[in-house]
């Protein structure tokens, strides 16, 4: 019999429902899984009575025949997402010992669909990080490794690394994440798994620790496309108490899933082409479009012009917001206070900041604070919002011609710590292919397709019109199909 | 762009995060850069394009101004790093 912790969110939810197995063999299962995984340090807290308490609910439930959606299904849960009563530090020590007294929006609804909590994952400070390594609690290390026998220990990706992470290393079935820039995406490329950004307003942000909030959204990390189709159900849904959420009911995206593309035109965006990709990127990338065509699908050359300036744009406006989300933490209300001897309030906000904040959080923060300053702000943030207009427009034009894209979700594969943290400018280019799509809020998500000449898993992006994320995780069911992506990393933690 | 130490001092203040002089040192190059790169964007035509301000036209809605959650202040003060007499409490401000 295989492990319970090798099987996926709908494999548990059905045999759960069938009998197969109870819920409470299942949660202990992930229970020792977590706990074993200590090394790749995906979690910055461990909640195992969160886990075992649904489970243990979920089989009272299938008892009286009142079964959950996600009945018997245990998550990890972002540190981005506040939780009610466990601590919630987004990643920083200026968060450290902060305990909500209130549940994040999607967070409620995946526990009121029955799903348990495992822990809360860790992941770069703030969101801000493509990599892990940003985090306050120590970087993520990726369950994978090279097949050089060197055993550098890899990043994850970022911002959702710990999410990343233990989803492929199976300490959980599911996870959330959130992408501002490509933090669910590229981490799902890094470790050979699947995530979706959905459109902006799909998940509500009430209770998600902000970073760029025109950016944010949350979305599921789980290790196939169905999985991610029933967790992004559950996640989904308007909320009164996010002035940006959408009023619109929540599709049916995994019964309606169909692999079958008959009709669709799928858009190959010429500028996506870059200069310093691997070859192998490129080869993964070309058998996608093979794929696609033979799921019945018309491939299209299109053209988005202003591509090259969605990242330098996306690094005015989220480090803009950024600095305005950010200046709540200064002591007062909540987190960590330093009050230097003889000070006054300037000084405890100064040194508070200074002591709790790292390095990247306090680099954007500058940033942004710099570009909003009196007499920069026409030139750098109004410029970048009128760049991002021309963004949008650009997507608006090729969705005459094309249904969904299809690109390579991240310029490499998984890189090794340490690698390219003094660089801040090459980290930033990790997300080049992820955020034009979050700057003009349109689904997206990334499944694995192939491995690269390291044995290292590879990703592709599909990017959708805004609310047609079934036609999204369509296409990402038709590359799974083909791919039959069944690399997994060995254990050795 | 180019930043000096002085500029680095001076985002810093607005910022309200105190900077040693080994940290201004690092920064000035390090922002320099971030934003000459970013200085790309002025070849960009924008003449006539409005600045976007939301990604899916949405109308934000309006409710009665009327109290919905209340009665909590001792949640809200729960995780304050100093509260005193149902307030939260910061340094002597005003002589």
């Amino acid at each position: 019999m295989t492990s319970l912790t090798d099987l996926g969110v709908a494999a548990i939810r059905d045999g759960v429902r069938d009998g197969a197995f109870s819920a409470r063999e299942v949660a202990e299962a992930f229970v020792g899984a977590v706990e074993k995984g200590r090394l790749l340090n995906a979690f910055v807290v461990e909640t195992p009575e969160r886990a075992l308490s649904a489970a243990d609910a979920a089989d009272e439930a299938r008892a009286i025949d009142a079964l959950k959606p996600l009945s018997g299904v245990p998550l990890g849960i972002k540190d981005l997402f506040a939780t009610k009563g466990v601590q919630t530090t987004a990643g920083s020590r200026i968060l450290e010992g902060f305990e909500p007294v209130y549940e994040s929006t999607v967070s409620a609804r995946l526990f009121a669909a029955g799903a348990g909590m495992l822990g809360k994952l860790n992941m770069d400070e703030f969101a801000m990080g493509s990599s892990n390594e940003t985090s306050g609690y120590g970087p993520v290390i990726s369950p994978w490794r090279r097949s050089d026998g060197g055993n550098a220990p890899l990043a994850p990706g970022g911002s959702s690394g710990g999410s990343a992470a233990a989803v492929a290393g199976r300490l959980c079935p599911g996870a959330t994440g959130t992408d501002t820039g490509g933090s669910i995406r590229q981490p799902a490329a890094f470790v050979g798994i699947s995530g979706i950004k959905p459109t902006y307003g799909r998940c509500s942000r009430w209770g998600i620790v902000a970073f760029a909030s025109s950016l944010d959204q949350a979305g599921p990390m789980a290790r196939d496309v169905r999985d991610c189709a029933i967790l992004l159900e559950a996640m989904s849904g308007f909320d009164p108490k996010d002035a940006t959420s959408l009023d619109l009911p929540v599709p049916r995206w995994e019964t309606n899933l169909d692999a079958d593309l008959k009709g669709k035109r799928v858009g190959i965006p010429r500028e996506y082409r870059i200069d310093g990709v691997s070859e192998d990127i490129g080869r993964v990338w070309d058998q996608g479009i093979a794929w696609l065509k033979d799921a019945g699908a018309e491939i299209v050359e299109v053209s988005l012009p202003h591509t090259r300036y969605a990242l330098p744009a996306y690094y005015i406006i989220a480090p803009a917001e950024a600095s305005s989300n950010l200046a709540r933490y200064d002591g007062v209300r909540y987190g960590r206070r330093v009050q230097p001897e003889q000070g006054g309030l300037a000084d405890m906000y100064e040194a508070t900041r200074a002591a709790g904040f790292g390095a990247e959080v306090k680099r954007r923060i500058m940033i942004g604070t710099y570009v909003l300053s009196a007499g920069f702000y026409d030139a750098y943030f109004n410029r970048a919002q009128k760049v991002r207009a021309l963004i949008a427009r650009d997507f608006e034009e090729v969705w005459k011609e094309a249904d969904l894209l299809l690109t390579p979700t991240a310029p490499s594969a998984a890189f090794a710590l340490g690698e390219k943290s003094a660089d801040p400018i090459a980290m930033y280019l990790n997300d080049v292919f992820a955020v034009p799509a979050s700057l003009a809020g349109l689904p997206a998500m990334s499944v694995p397709a192939g491995v690269d000449g390291q044995g290292l898993p590879l990703g592709l992006q599909i990017v959708g019109k805004a609310l047609d994320e079934q036609g999204v995780l369509d296409a990402g069911l038709a590359i799974e199909q083909r791919a039959g992506f069944t690399y997994r990393p060995e254990a050795w933690w | 762009m180019s930043v000096d130490k002085h500029i680095v001092r001076h985002i810093a203040k607005l910022a309200r995060i105190a900077v040693s002089d080994d940290e201004v040192a690092a920064l000035a190059p390090e922002l320099s850069n971030i934003l000459g790169w970013i200085e790309q964007l002025q070849e960009v035509d924008v003449a006539g394009v409005e600045p976007m301000t939301a990604v899916i036209p949405n109308r934000l809605r309006l409710r009665d101004d009327v109290v919905t959650e209340g009665g909590i202040q001792a949640d809200v003060l729960r995780n304050a790093p100093a509260a005193e007499h149902g307030f939260f409490a910061v340094p002597k401000v005003i002589e």
